[in-house]
């Protein structure tokens, strides 16, 4: 009986004999390490899969350049083990135009059609971080309305910046309607600034020493709209995505980045927030009139894509709450330096109707007067939606800046990229890129 | 307001000043809208950012770039190289300055000591042809590898010189 079943049983058991031999063989090599169960345990898997062997089931894969979830041009060369990243190398420079050669030849007031095409989700803040450079360059105060409007357009930037963020990191991780619901009020966004400039996507609404336009009741309308609209809105997006199952369990401890590391890293604005660092420029190095409102800089500590994401809806309800206290309490007055200065084009009324207005025009006009700058060199920096966006700009007296250099918060968190996605699987790429807001025309420059 | 946040920022780095200034005695420092800036000499470039980092917790590194001062007005010197330096805790800045000539163009990389000295670094190199030694990767990072130029040097003219001649000519029937 015993020998017939041990017969019959012979030619179907033949691969569960192989894990007996293995157990065997373990338990020998276990009696020769003194019979530790934990030891038998790490020895079978190396026996398995030997440990040299590992590097042939690794396999590159070329993410981009041309790939949805890139939102933009930048490509990642990937190395896998099955779908586990073991390696990312980032290959970056496909949109690269020369901005900063450009701004060698292009002077004060004609580079901010460039810095609109930097990032090009949030113009407004970047035309605000390049004439606050240019300004500190030639120590120009502000009057307090045109700060004021200056305030109101980068947090009206921060929040068409953060809805194009956050839904698009919902888009990747496969929520379709809250893309939708973000992009509406980005819309209405675009909206406030075509009544303002008359330009919707690259503004180029700031001038040195002022502004291209003053602004409209038209415009106070609509901005007090959107800011009692839009409460709505961001309740909704709460509801859609914060306790989402889909989205929380592909966001939540997946990237993560520590404080140090962030700080490291040289990481800044919302991503380094998310990561416990404290640092908002608004507060701690005031500009504009920034000190008069009353908000809170919004941190997290995870440091994951979640963290992110919520930082980012929360910064939203912050600027909101800016916007509402600027937009109500915005004072009278111009909204240029004083034509004595010399820096403001006079209006065109003036240039008619006064001869100051006349001379002042053309002095500023013509290619050997301009404004007097000093032979000197100054950064400044301002709390761009994605993180620190400063110019380091060197002046030698002429109105054409003589090095431009802008230090573009997108190419240093996407240098964060290799480290961020290191260990998570191949699905996990989209939600870490989504959540670093990389936008690659400012990658580039 | 900005006046008050500009006075108490240069009061706060008169003190790291000073204690550059003791440590490296080259050093010299300078003023403008509120910003302090030091020069400090080639050779002790590593070592003034090293005591920066770990003495005076500069533990930012916000930026590195350059500036080819081949055309300015009085420059003795043909490259400026610039780190701006942040304290996150006290919101200090300081922007530290340092020249270089041809044909020694090459300054330590401050990558032990920031890690995201690491790509700024290989844009300095890129535009400019500046080598850090140390550096653990220092390839082009937004030009071709096969560019030769380094393009935001004053020598190299705006529309280019045509480096098409650099790329390999890939014909219809190769691919």
């Amino acid at each position: 009986m015993n020998n017939e079943e041990a017969i019959m049983a012979a030619p179907t058991s033949t691969p569960a004999a192989e894990p007996r031999q293995g157990a065997q063989a373990a338990a020998q090599r276990g009696v020769a390490h003194g019979g530790d169960a934990h030891g038998d345990e790490s020895d079978q898997i190396g026996f398995l899969s030997p440990p040299h062997d590992y590097e042939d089931y690794q396999w590159t894969l070329n993410f981009g350049p041309q790939h949805p979830a890139t939102h933009t041009t930048l490509r990642l060369v990937l190395k896998l083990d099955g779908e586990r990243v073991v390696d990312a190398v980032p290959d970056i420079g496909y949109l690269h135009s020369g901005f900063e050669k450009i701004g060698e030849s292009l002077d004060y007031n004609q580079y901010v059609t460039v810095t609109d095409r930097m990032n090009y989700i949030s113009p407004m803040a970047n035309n605000v971080a390049w004439h606050g450079a240019v300004e500190r360059l030639l120590g120009i105060e502000l009057p307090r309305r045109a700060q004021y409007i200056r305030v109101i357009i980068s947090e009206l930037a921060r929040i068409s910046d953060h809805l194009l963020c956050n839904g698009a990191a919902g888009l990747d991780t496969g929520a379709f309607t809250y893309f939708l619901y973000a992009f509406y009020q980005r819309e209405v966004i675009y909206d406030i600034f075509e009544t303002l400039c008359g330009a919707r996507f690259t503004n180029s609404y700031t001038r040195v020493g002022g502004l291209m336009y003053d602004i409209t009741p038209l415009v106070v309308d609509k901005i007090r709209t959107f800011v009692r609209n839009f409460h709505k809105t961001l309740e909704d997006m709460d509801r859609l995505l914060n306790r989402n199952r889909i989205f929380v369990d592909r966001t939540k401890g997946v990237g993560v980045l520590p404080r140090e590391e962030a700080i490291n890293r040289s990481a800044s604005g919302p991503i380094a927030r998310a990561s416990g660092v404290t640092r908002d420029l608004r507060k701690d190095e005031p500009y504009l009139c920034y000190p008069d409102f009353d908000f809170k800089v919004c941190c997290a500590k995870a440091g994951d894509c979640y963290a992110r994401y919520l930082v980012r809806m929360a910064e939203m309800r912050e600027s909101l709450r800016i916007v509402d206290q600027a937009i109500e309490n915005l004072p009278a007055g111009e909204i240029n330096v004083p034509i004595g200065e010399r820096t403001a084009l006079p209006t065109k009324s003036m240039v008619y109707s006064t001869i100051e207005g006349t001379i002042s025009h053309f002095e500023l006009t013509m290619s050997n007067r301009g404004f007097e700058v000093p032979f000197d060199e100054s950064y400044a920096a301002t709390e761009a939606p994605n993180g620190e966006l400063g110019f380091y700009l060197v002046g030698d007296g002429t109105d054409v800046a003589y090095r431009a250099r802008c230090r573009p918060p997108s190419y240093i968190h996407f240098s964060l990229f290799p480290y961020l996605i290191r260990g998570h699987t191949l699905s996990d790429i989209v939600a870490v890129l989504g959540s670093l807001n990389i936008i690659a025309a400012e990658l580039d420059r | 307001m900005p006046d008050d946040a500009n006075k108490r920022d240069s009061v706060v780095s008169l003190a790291t000043v000073a204690a550059l200034v003791e440590k490296f005695p080259a050093v010299k420092a300078s003023e403008f809208r509120g910003q302090t800036r030091v020069v400090v000499p080639a050779e002790s470039i590593y070592a003034a950012l090293e005591f920066l980092k770990l003495q005076r917790d500069f533990d930012f590194l916000v930026d590195i770039t350059c500036v080819d001062y081949l055309n300015y007005r009085g420059a003795t010197d043909r490259f400026g190289l610039v780190y701006l330096l942040a304290n996150t805790d006290t919101n200090e800045r300081l922007t530290v300055r340092t020249f270089l000539n041809e044909p020694d163009l090459t300054v330590p990389s401050a990558v032990p000591l920031w890690e995201g000295a690491n790509w700024f670094e290989r844009e300095v190199w890129d535009m400019f042809g500046i080598t850090f030694a140390g550096h653990p990767d220092l390839r082009r990072i937004l030009l071709p590898e096969e560019f030769t130029a380094f393009p935001l040097r004053k020598d190299y003219p705006l529309q280019g010189r045509g480096e098409r001649h650099n790329f390999p000519v890939l014909p219809r029937s190769s691919g």
